[in-house]
């Protein structure tokens, strides 16, 4: 089960990062957030998968009973999911708004902070 | 029966000890409180500045504790440390905590003389407050995974304060800062949760005593990704070109805390990871880390002089200083974490200035581009006087605060008697030279020359005694630290050996012999 996530994390990983080359914002966007989740998977299975076990330590016991998956992975992606949801909120309001006012969802003609046709620089000291 | 150490804090944290985690606590709860006083006009304004010299004060006497007894660390929630998240200062991360509230306060204080009374409802105060949360928490955390968390609420907080306005330039800038940093931080989960499945901890105290049993191939790989991670954060060479991008597009004021605070949380985070953290896997790395450091130091100073538009300029010269701190992480004796350390400090206080004369300089003449300035020094005297310090400063001209880091650094890359400490030297003095001359230029072009045919000169508006004031204090603290660096170099010597030998650093989180 391990190998199979483990390679579903791989196809994850690389379609983000395909998508993130693009030159389209909306791709990037999705890139970003695909590779979140192989990420957020990632962290998933490093604390261990089992089948219908809680991880409970049973009353009488010091610790359990037989192997369990480690809890505190899944309270990390919580985490990395609220806050991934943030920023991915944020930046699909920021494509919209860049979309609105600079008329361009394409990276390569988003150049207002650094225009292309600039003159060189002066050769004075 | 095993017999099993106690799995919960039985003793109260002292009252003391809370000042660890203070200043983080005032500026979450001020943030939450200017937002609900945004529409309060001039009432925001001193209530942020409160919350500030509260911060300022906890931070002072948290230094004070540290340097006086080592550092000091407070772990959330009863649980024992590796369990519970800690917080940690030791004598770099409460400094550094100290200067970046310093800076936030005298920029809030010129942002004051730069917005109107009525600019108050937009949300700036909150957003200054998150970020200096962010850069706060960062630098006094001891747990990688609470890093990522603060990484993540300095980044949204920067991403407010860079949109504010919502000027064209601002959307474009605001894209591609947003998707590279929002990567970056992608890339540290990542290697967090490799690190997870490998040493089964993130604590970073528990991290140090681990690490040397672990495989160390997979090692390297966790610290190549943090260094992809930190060094995108930071800017340095390959994975530079978002900053110039996007640092110029927001208000001077915003550029200024931006230039000065963000930068340098990468780069601190990186000394801490790969020189704290994971010494091994860096040794596995040193020639990148020489690499980088080379190529940051050469080509920074470079693009400056090739950039015509002032702030943009000035976005080089924070790479330029992000290179010579990792020349401190690929060389770390004793001198070269100093230097690493020192360089820090330095740069967060002399690139915040910069940018806030920079911001005076595009008020006065009401251009960006340099090539359309010029004649400033016949209105402007004292702020000419400022810019050139500043040039100074940046480029390690002795009597200036960037002298002393520099000196540490080139002791380092001397002192590693090889062909690659060699290397480093000759490229930080490349750099110190090619940035002179890069800083000298601008300043022929805005001050020296003659204005240019029919430069219109805006009226200055008022608030400029603030403004100049404010930017003039801040030059005034560079000026007096490197003129009288006796207190700093006490304070490297008492502080960088805990970099190298981390045993005071496990021992106050509560982990040095304990069962792991």
């Amino acid at each position: 089960m391990d190998y199979v996530l483990a390679a579903l994390v791989g196809c994850f990983v690389a379609l983000g990062v395909y998508l993130l080359l693009s030159r389209s914002v909306i791709r990037m966007l999705l890139g970003m957030t695909i590779l979140g989740n192989g990420v957020n998977l990632l962290i998933f299975t490093a604390g261990r998968l089992t089948r219908e076990i809680a991880p409970i330590v049973p009353p009488g016991l010091e610790q359990p009973d037989g192997p369990i998956a480690n809890p505190l992975p899944q309270a990390l992606i919580l985490t990395a999911i609220v806050i991934g949801f943030a920023m991915f909120s944020f930046l699909l309001v920021l494509a919209f708004r860049a979309y609105q006012s600079l008329d361009a969802d394409n990276t390569d003609t988003m150049r207002v902070a650094e225009p292309v046709d600039e003159p060189n620089p002066p050769l004075s000291y | 029966m095993v017999e099993l150490p106690p799995a919960m804090i039985e003793t109260m944290t002292s009252a003391a000890d809370w000042v660890v985690v203070l200043p983080l606590v005032l500026c979450l709860m001020g943030a939450a409180a200017t937002l609900m006083l945004r529409r309060s006009g001039a009432l925001t304004f001193v209530f942020t500045l409160l919350i500030l010299v509260a911060v300022i004060a906890c931070e002072v006497t948290l230094l004070l504790r540290v340097l006086d007894s080592g550092p000091l660390s407070m772990t959330m929630g009863k649980w024992l440390p590796p369990f519970g998240i800690s917080f940690a200062a030791d004598i770099f991360g409460a400094g550094f905590a100290l200067t970046a509230a310093v800076v936030t306060l005298i920029v809030l204080v010129h942002a004051q003389g730069e917005r109107g009374a009525e600019d108050g409802r937009d949300g700036f105060h909150s957003m200054v407050l998150l970020l200096l949360a962010g850069v706060t928490g960062s630098f006094l955390t001891g747990d990688l995974f609470n890093l990522y968390v603060w990484f993540e609420v300095m980044l949204i907080a920067s991403f407010g304060l860079l949109v504010l306005g919502g000027r064209p330039a601002q959307l474009d800038g605001a894209v591609k800062y947003g998707f590279i940093n929002f990567l970056a931080t992608t890339f540290f989960l990542l290697a967090l949760g490799l690190l997870y499945g490998l040493l089964g901890t993130l604590n970073m105290a528990d991290i140090m005593r681990v690490a040397p049993a672990a495989n160390p191939a997979a090692m390297a790989g966790v610290a190549a990704l943090l260094l992809l991670a930190f060094g995108m954060k930071a800017a340095a060479f390959p994975v530079n070109a978002w900053l110039p991008a996007s640092y110029h597009t927001p208000p001077a004021v915003v550029s200024a805390l931006f230039g000065g605070l963000l930068t340098k949380v990468g780069i601190y985070a990186m000394l801490r990871a790969l020189v704290v953290l994971l010494p091994a896997s860096r040794d596995l790395l040193e020639p990148v880390l020489v690499v980088i450091a080379v190529a940051t130091l050469l080509i920074a100073p470079l693009g400056a002089i090739a950039e015509t538009n002032l702030r943009r300029a000035l976005g080089f010269f924070v790479i330029g200083g992000v290179g010579s701190v990792l020349v401190g992480i690929a060389l770390p004796s004793l001198a070269g974490v100093s230097g690493a350390g020192l360089y820090v400090f330095h740069a967060i206080l002399t690139m915040t200035a910069f940018y806030l004369v920079a911001g005076l300089v595009e008020r006065r003449t009401g251009q960006t581009d340099t090539r359309r300035m010029g004649g400033l020094y016949a209105t402007t005297a004292p702020v000419s006087i400022l810019f050139f310090v500043l040039v100074l400063a940046t480029a390690g001209v002795p009597p200036f605060l960037g002298f002393w880091p520099k000196l540490l650094l080139l002791q380092a890359g001397l002192g590693e008697g090889s062909w690659l400490g060699g290397l480093v030297a000759i490229a930080l003095l490349v750099n110190a030279v090619l940035t002179l001359i890069a800083g000298s230029r601008l300043w022929a072009h805005i001050f020296w020359r003659a204005a240019p045919e029919g430069a219109v000169v805006p009226p200055v508006a008022g608030g400029a005694w603030l403004r100049v004031g404010t930017t003039g204090a801040l030059v005034a603290i560079v000026v007096a630290v490197g003129l009288w660096p006796n207190g700093m170099f006490e304070a490297l010597r008492l502080g960088a050996p805990d970099l190298l030998d981390p045993s005071r650093y496990v021992t106050a989180i509560g982990l040095a012999g304990g069962t792991p």
